[in-house]
């Protein structure tokens, strides 16, 4: 079984500041992790392999310095790990990326094919989760998106039973082998490395491709170039004006809000014991 | 390019009924087609949908695509992907809408990659530039701290999910006129590689915080675990539903399908009380439509105090206490238990 998982570097988005004057993006506010959702992919690729066998490599889009997401996805229990890292893959959408790294698959299942793809729901700088199955068409293989639990692995006669969240519960799908999943965080917990991981993850060295170690690729649908969305503006949300302020000490507030309430019958009721 | 026109809107059917927020977007929807002066049209696929497309006129569109077919019974990327990607390719529309719900996303993102144009995700403001006609679709960036307007100049067509509850559905009017088109599609479940076993729905989750009446939700400002602990106290005194921000779901204090703002649930409730909250663009977004909305926070300048209602600048620590025993002095002096209309 060979599993790859797609993984991005992304700033904290918890810590990162805006520049208030500029509307833009303060990168140095924010520390660079591994995307959550995307740690929560690997881990489940590590507990795949731990029944079916195999191999989990990470493959990544990103600067130079994206190693230290592939290091730690060797952490958490990849063998291995792929960075394209390259001028013309900058600026690029979600068209453009899911472009990128299906040419990069390509190229990894040359050597060794692969049967199964993970992605995390989305990123959490970009949130849009549409380069997972945009990955999917392009390599022609079935996208499930939204995964919260992989119940059966069928290597032998390929295929897999996937739970997926829905908007008013789940559903359960078969999906024939090769296909790509997204997860959810809830697909499990990301357990503690065990030291052996770290001090391989230290020591990793991921493969690295600039776009001419990849064949076949059309420059013009890569970066910027071949992004057909583009940021028009940023800009602060309209400021609403806010209400009123219920004003005094603590015991004073709850009385006058508690006031409020219960002249709003409209929203609010007492129910008596009997009715 | 210039050859595609129209506003389409995908119209998601889930047991027999169009989910809300189609009906969202043919309103929204009505509005950009008016602008550019160009029909409005819903596209619905399914098995046995047909009863329905009356429904999409109603709400505003002026045609409806639909294709029925046995094939289509339950959603799968597969099917509908090619179902939609066929009419569009067919009839050219210039812009077109899904809403952001999982088969909305999931759907939207296979087909701008197979039609190898723009998509914007999860957008909360839609509006169009009418000499270059363009959507102008913005949403929350970086984690929600901005908003960003997102353009697709050079491809068609023009596409957007849209996050469920932030656009407004028309009335329905049942005199509205329009063209119901049927299309054939060559489908065969031989050719499918997915199948759906089985769907399980899970009727507490929608009800506990989507539908809910009155919600309670806290942030960090709680401190900690047994902080948020008041939250869940408030909740049960006023019979409300929980929920919280993506900091706390984040900090292990509360499950994941209780959060609320652009990356969790989006809420509409009578009555919201935010608590700890500072007011994050990502977590406005889900919940700015409630229609009282009480913040409670010690810092005068939080965010959340432009979105409220009424503000109480304080402790949460030493308000909600109090607040917790007055509701329950209330409710045993009437004897019974609160309730919402």
């Amino acid at each position: 079984m060979h599993i790859v998982v797609c993984v991005k570097q992304v700033p904290d988005t918890k810590i990162i500041k805006i520049n208030p004057k500029t509307n833009t993006l303060d990168r140095r506010s924010a520390p660079a992790i591994l995307n959550p959702y995307d740690a929560h992919a690997v881990q489940e690729a590590v507990k795949i392999r731990n029944k079916t066998g195999g191999t989990i490599s990470v493959l990544s889009m990103g600067p130079p310095q994206a190693v230290a997401v592939i290091k730690k996805s060797v952490e958490i229990g990849a063998d291995r790990g792929y960075l394209i890292s390259d001028r013309a893959f900058a600026g690029a959408d979600t068209l453009a990326t899911s472009y990128a790294l299906s040419k990069a698959l390509e190229k990894i299942s040359k050597d060794n094919p692969i049967d199964l793809v993970i992605c995390g729901k989305h990123a959490i700088d970009g949130d849009t989760g549409q380069v997972g199955p945009g990955i999917a068409r392009r390599l022609d293989i079935p996208p499930i998106t939204n995964v919260i639990e992989v119940s059966e692995v069928n290597k032998k006669e390929k295929y897999v039973h996937i739970k997926r969240k829905q908007i008013d519960g789940y559903e359960v799908l078969e999906s024939q082998l090769p296909c790509l999943l997204t997860v959810e965080k809830e697909i499990n917990d990301i357990e503690y490395a065990p030291l052996p991981n770290m001090i391989n993850a230290a020591r990793y060295e991921p493969v690295i491709w600039s776009v001419n170690d990849l064949e076949d690729v059309d420059k013009t649908q890569l970066g910027l170039k071949g992004s057909p969305t583009i940021v028009g503006k940023m800009f602060s949300p309209p400021k609403l004006e806010g209400g009123k302020r219920i004003e005094g000490n603590p015991d004073s507030q709850v009385e006058q809000l508690m006031g409020i309430l219960m002249e709003r019958k409209d929203l609010l009721k007492l129910k008596t014991a009997n009715s | 390019m210039e050859e595609n026109q129209g506003v389409w809107v995908f119209i998601e059917v889930n047991d027999g009924k169009i989910e809300g927020v189609s009906l969202e977007l043919l309103g929204a929807g009505r509005k950009l087609a008016d602008k550019l002066e160009v029909p409005l049209s819903g596209v619905m696929l399914g098995e046995g949908v047909m009863p329905l497309a009356n429904e999409v006129i109603y709400a505003g569109a002026d045609q409806v695509y639909v294709v029925d077919h046995p094939v289509l019974k339950d959603y799968r990327t597969e099917s509908f992907m090619k179902g939609v990607c066929t009419l569009a390719e067919k009839y050219k529309p210039e812009i077109f809408l899904y809403g952001a719900t999982p088969n909305g996303k999931d759907l939207a993102s296979a087909v701008a990659t197979d039609l190898s144009t723009g998509l914007t995700a999860d957008t909360t403001m839609l509006d169009v530039d009418i000499e270059k006609r363009l959507l102008e679709a913005s949403r929350p960036a970086f984690g929600g701290n901005i908003m960003a307007t997102i353009l697709c100049k050079k491809h068609r067509p023009q596409m957007a999910t849209v996050r469920p509850k932030v656009m407004k559905a028309l009335e329905m009017d049942e005199g509205r006129k329009g063209i119901i088109i049927e299309e054939e599609l060559e489908l065969r479940e031989e050719d499918m590689r997915t199948k759906v076993l089985k769907i399980v729905k899970d009727v507490t989750k929608k009800a506990s915080l989507a539908e809910a009446h009155v919600i309670v939700a806290g942030g960090k400002g709680l401190g900690d675990i047994q902080g948020f602990q008041l939250i869940h106290e408030l909740a049960e005194v006023i019979g409300a539903s929980v929920g919280g921000t993506r900091d706390v779901v984040e900090a292990g204090w509360l499950k994941h399908e209780q959060q609320i703002g652009q990356t969790g649930e989006t809420v509409t409730p009578k009555i919201y009380f935010a608590i700890g909250i500072s007011g994050a663009i990502q977590h406005v977004e889900g919940m700015k439509n409630s229609e009282l909305i009480i913040a409670i926070n010690k810092d005068p300048n939080a965010p959340i105090f432009d979105v409220a209602t009424y503000g109480l600048v304080g402790d949460a620590l030493d308000i909600v206490p109090k607040l917790i025993k007055q509701f329950k002095e209330l409710s045993k002096e009437k004897g019974g238990e609160m309730s919402y209309v």
